[in-house]
């Protein structure tokens, strides 16, 4: 989240689209009815109506797989009407910067496509520069080649009519959300976007976000009390996970992996660091060589040497080019090329795409060790229903770990509050920690390196390890301290004392920090997660706003941009909700962003700190699959044709290719209804937790696929019948959920079915039914490779028996 | 004073945080449960759920309604229950006087399951479920045992939203007017269910759909004694 949970009572309107917040956010609904209360209007957009739907004030039912048309007519209804905050959209976003001459878009393919190898080059897309360096802008935003005429133009093409007849939408409903959202454009008036993975887990997931954020900036949305971009994170710490790098592009606080095409620390900061030649940017990047070389010495401590590179020799590279993402590594396991593994507290023979192949792929390895709280379908792989555990060789072996509630530690939630937990009880019988587990196997990997040696030892043996795993220890470490007695900044500072925040990160190597984004949160004052103080000035209170209240990173900021939220002179858009002023030479109320003056004063700077042109990106020349959103279907979708382009699909799309990756063609006979999938409230995820929590399961016992009664109708379908649910790549059963709160979509001119699926149940609750994915495809965002769980094909039909099932 | 709840079914989203967390409290055991295509489970209260949410489900022209029902004992300032049980075993069913608590006793294991069928069909909201095993009549004790250390009820202390409300009649019956006044702009059907006769205040905002119990989907389960409770007159009232 740009912003916070508390943040969201600050909104005149909610809009939530991409997420069932009420079913998976619970908490976020306390803000939203308070916002409500408030006289916000509350809109869902989402394809079935669901509890969050049932306490919102208008629920649109959007086709699966179609949000960029919704939010490509929302931008042009904007700019038509003129709703847009054009001070804000002219100063702090790249509306005004002429693009290039190489850019360009025909036929829904922007230049630069190579078809053979289904990339772009993001060459084409590039700013003009002035004579220094500088994106050349035109304030009026009247040139032809200025991102706003460019936008326009793209968008121009997403009529009421075009986008009703794709999404399903009536013109009626799509009208009245872009008036209600479009008003936010007002100055003193704010929006919040609540998403989840209902926009994420698409072919196109990266870009309808970027669409998102870019309504958001054309309404002056970012930085503002009530605004922002929030991606509800998950429960309850996706989002420190993340943080601290669990995918497999990051390193922790999101610098880039090193690659091994760079050979040394200079030429990966070189290639990873970007340069603006504008002064008022602050292009807070450019810090990166301090983080990382932090980061190396956290690792190495005292081997790490500015002789030796700080160790980043010893770092493992990826190759460029290759994709490492858990669904190419699980293809990799079914082609036979990994030997054995580690997986922690993940399911992926439940939760992964085309799940049937998953666990073929797990039947690949020699061996296996599984860290979990409970059995799962992965630890259990070898003995599902209808294989023979003698004929699978691999050798299982299942670490049981502990509870939250056994151990001490941080979660990091959604609004980026750091928020320590004390241990409760000890953990149950021989149940460890993760972090006790990772310290303890390295400990003995290194003591084998040191006694056998073997390929490549120094980065084991010349590690910094701790001797005891101590979750304290970790927090302190992740902050960071000083490695040698140093001034810094005038002022004196011993060997081993904790850094006061990132500001002071070196790139010499006399600090070490596990994650310059947290450095901050365990200075010299103490862990400031613990912290539950209350207390808040009348400006703070008046948006709740509590910096007391445990410590959010970056350097305790609540909300992000919030330079955005003030006019170039400091003042903010809307008085009655500050974020953040410029009084009497300072800022008071948030923590600003950098602590530069205003931006039309002396010194001032950008408000997008983070972009290098501090400008909010409108146009983005960064992803890989085009600087403006534009809609392309599902990879499997129940459309031979769209009204956009005759470009069907993501022409970047990537997908895993083996005989178990089967699709079904466009408007497939066989395969006639989309099925979106999702997670209910009473279940954890993939429910390996809560299916073992008795009154969970209790709640919510098995699989069932909710559908219109026009569709179980159609397939001579009673409420609460056993079916069969098939795609191109398996076969679920399911019980029939016959409910009004799905209905058939209008998509040009025909009716489309849709049906959804928790996928949380498996075949290890017994009856329960078995994974929901044996259905879905392994086809993945380019961008990203996050899995496209949220629509496919399948057919729908009464079982004859049931065999998954108790009934 | 005696104290009330307010349940502000406006606000609820249906987390079933107070179902789980009250047999959590009340150390009540999971029953074996089916998807029979609704969220509704367990289908109804029984002697191991004193706490049920409640769906229901409608569509009038495009418009779809879904509302949720946390239901429990109504807690009645002259409990038709203790009047029938009172007449088979004293004391099997008092009230708190402290806080107006209804409260089944273990005396109950005296009833037989005649006389329980009986207390069964004086409860006007078809609260009371006997367990066959021990023979106790079984609901909502309003977490007595909580009250009495100056703690919320479990219910109250886990709903995120401000659905479950607790405290002095007065203060409870004060809040319900003004929400439903509030509500009534966009429900203009809103109700609260017989405010004068009971300590748990429901502010509903479509009755009709939402008191049907159980709900339609399950129509084939309907008992003699679930239609009675229906048609007894407070239910008539509301729905008229």
């Amino acid at each position: 989240m740009t912003n916070h949970w508390i943040d969201i009572k600050n909104a005149d309107v909610v809009l939530i689209m991409g997420s069932n917040a009420a079913e998976h956010h619970p908490i976020s609904f306390k803000w939203v009815l308070k916002a409500k209360d408030a006289g916000a209007t509350v809109i869902h957009i989402d394809p079935k109506f669901s509890r969050t739907s049932a306490r919102s004030d208008m629920h649109v039912p959007l086709r699966s797989g179609t949000d960029i048309p919704l939010l490509g007519g929302m931008v042009r209804h904007i700019l038509e009407k003129g709703e847009f905050n054009r001070e804000y959209v002219a100063q702090y976003t790249n509306a005004s910067f002429i693009v290039g001459d190489g850019y360009d878009f025909k036929n829904g393919l922007f230049s630069g496509y190579d078809p053979a190898a289904k990339k772009y080059d993001q060459k084409k897309w590039g700013f003009a520069l002035d004579e220094k360096g500088v994106p050349k802008r035109d304030p009026t935003l009247k040139h032809p080649r200025c991102v706003f005429q460019l936008l326009k133009k793209h968008y121009s093409r997403y009529t009421p009519e075009k986008v009703s007849s794709i999404t399903g939408v009536s013109k009626q409903d799509l009208l009245k959300v872009y008036e209600i959202y479009g008003a936010t454009g007002a100055p003193g008036k704010a929006g919040t976007m609540m998403y989840a993975l209902g926009w994420t887990q698409h072919t196109v997931g990266v870009q309808n976000i970027r669409l998102a954020a870019i309504v958001q900036l054309l309404l002056g949305n970012m930085g503002a009390a009530g605004g922002g971009i929030n991606a509800l994170r998950g429960e309850p710490n996706v989002q420190g996970s993340t943080d601290h790098c669990i995918l497999w592009n990051t390193l922790p606080g999101y610098l880039p992996v090193p690659t091994s095409d760079k050979a040394t620390v200079e030429e990966y900061i070189k290639a990873n660091t970007p340069e603006t030649h504008d002064p008022k940017s602050v292009n807070w990047w450019s810090n990166k060589p301090k983080y990382m070389v932090s980061l190396l010495k956290a690792w190495m401590g005292e081997a790490a040497t500015s002789e030796n590179d700080y160790g980043f020799g010893w770092l493992p590279k990826a190759d460029p080019g290759v994709d490492y993402s858990a669904i190419f590594l699980l293809d990799r396991m079914y082609k036979g090329r990994i030997k054995g593994g580690f997986i922690l507290g993940h399911n992926p023979a439940q939760s992964m795409p085309n799940s049937n192949k998953v666990r073929k792929a797990l039947e690949k390895l020699d061996w296996l060790a599984v860290a979990e709280i409970h059995n799962s379908e992965t630890t259990d792989f070898w003995r599902r229903p209808g294989v023979d555990p003698k004929k699978i060789q691999t050798e299982v072996f299942l670490l049981p770990s502990c509870q939250r509630g056994e151990k001490d530690g941080s979660i990091t939630n959604s609004g980026r509050w750091l928020m320590w937990h004390n241990k409760g009880i000890e953990p149950m019988g021989q149940s460890r920690s993760m972090g006790w587990m990772a310290v303890e196997i390295f400990k003995r990997v290194r003591a084998l390196y040191a006694k056998e040696s073997g390929a490549f030892p120094e980065q084991i043996l010349k590690m910094d390890w701790p001797e005891v795993y101590d979750a304290d220890g970790v927090a302190r470490k992740i902050n960071g301290s000083y490695t040698r007695d140093i001034t810094v900044k005038g002022k004196q500072y011993k060997k081993g004392e904790q850094v006061e925040s990132f500001l002071y990160l070196r790139d010499d190597g006399s600090t070490a920090s596990l994650n310059w984004l947290y450095a901050g949160s365990y200075g010299p004052a103490g862990n400031l997660a613990k912290r539950r103080g209350l207390a808040q000035t009348s400006m703070q209170a008046r948006i709740g706003l509590f910096p007391n209240f445990s410590w959010a990173w970056p350097v305790n900021r609540r909300i992000l941009y919030n330079r955005a939220s003030v006019d170039p002179n400091g003042k903010p858009f809307n008085s009655a909700k500050p974020v953040i002023a410029w009084e009497n030479g300072k800022w008071v109320g948030d923590i600003p962003d950098g602590p530069a003056p205003p931006m039309a004063l002396p010194g001032g700077k950008y408000p997008f700190i983070m972009q290098t042109q501090g400008m909010g990106q409108i146009f983005g020349p960064g992803r890989v699959d085009g600087p403006l959103p534009e809609h392309y279907e599902p990879a499997e979708t129940p459309v031979k044709s769209h009204p956009f382009s005759a470009q069907l699909n993501n022409p970047c799309l990537k997908a895993a290719i083996s005989d178990m990756d089967v699709l079904a063609k466009p408007g497939d006979p066989r395969f006639p209804f989309v099925l979106t999938t999702y997670g209910v409230t009473e279940q954890w995820c993939g429910g390996v937790d809560t299916r073992n929590t008795p009154l969970l399961l209790e709640a919510e016992p098995q699989l069932y696929v909710e559908m219109s009664p026009q569709l179980a109708r159609l397939r001579g379908i009673g409420n609460g019948d056993p079916v069969v649910v098939e795609s191109a790549r398996g076969r679920v059963e399911a019980i029939a959920m016959v409910t009004v709160r799905i209905t058939p979509f209008k998509v040009l001119g025909k009716s489309v079915h849709l049906v959804g699926m928790p996928f949380c149940f498996g075949w290890t609750t017994p009856g329960a039914g078995d994974a929901t994915n044996r259905l879905t495809a392994t086809v993945c965002d380019p961008n990203v490779s996050i899995p496209e769980y949220k629509a496919c094909l399948v057919n729908v039909r009464k079982a004859e028996k049931v065999s998954e099932l108790f009934v | 004073m005696a104290k009330a709840f307010f349940i502000d079914t406006s606000r609820c989203i249906a987390c079933r945080g107070c179902q789980v967390a009250c047999k959590e409290w009340h150390g009540l055991p999971a029953v074996q449960t089916r998807q029979r295509g609704t969220h509704q489970n367990p289908p109804d209260l029984n002697p191991f759920t004193y706490k049920l949410v409640r769906f229901a489900e409608g569509k009038t022209g495009a418009k779809v309604e879904w509302l949720f029902f946390p239901d429990q004992c109504h807690h009645c300032l002259e409990p038709p229950c203790r009047g029938a049980a009172d007449s088979f075993v004293p004391d099997a069913v008092i009230v708190d006087q402290k806080t107006g608590a209804v409260l089944y006793t273990e005396k109950t294991g005296a009833l037989t399951a005649a006389q329980c069928k009986e207390i069964q069909e004086a409860c006007p909201y078809d609260i009371p479920r006997r367990n066959e095993q021990s023979g106790l009549l079984t609901k909502c004790d309003m977490c007595i045992d909580r009250l009495r250390a100056d703690l919320a009820p479990m219910c109250v202390k886990t709903c995120p939203t401000g659905a479950m409300n607790f405290g002095e009649r007065d203060q409870m019956l004060a809040m319900a007017h003004q929400r439903l006044e509030a509500v009534k702009s966009s429900h203009p059907k809103a109700q609260l269910v017989d405010a004068d006769n009971v300590s748990v205040i429901y502010l509903v905002t479509n009755p009709g759909l939402a008191l049907q119990r159980p709900l339609k989907q399950a129509v084939e389960s309907y008992s003699r004694r679930e239609l009675l409770g229906n048609l007894t007159a407070p239910f008539r009232r509301i729905a008229g």
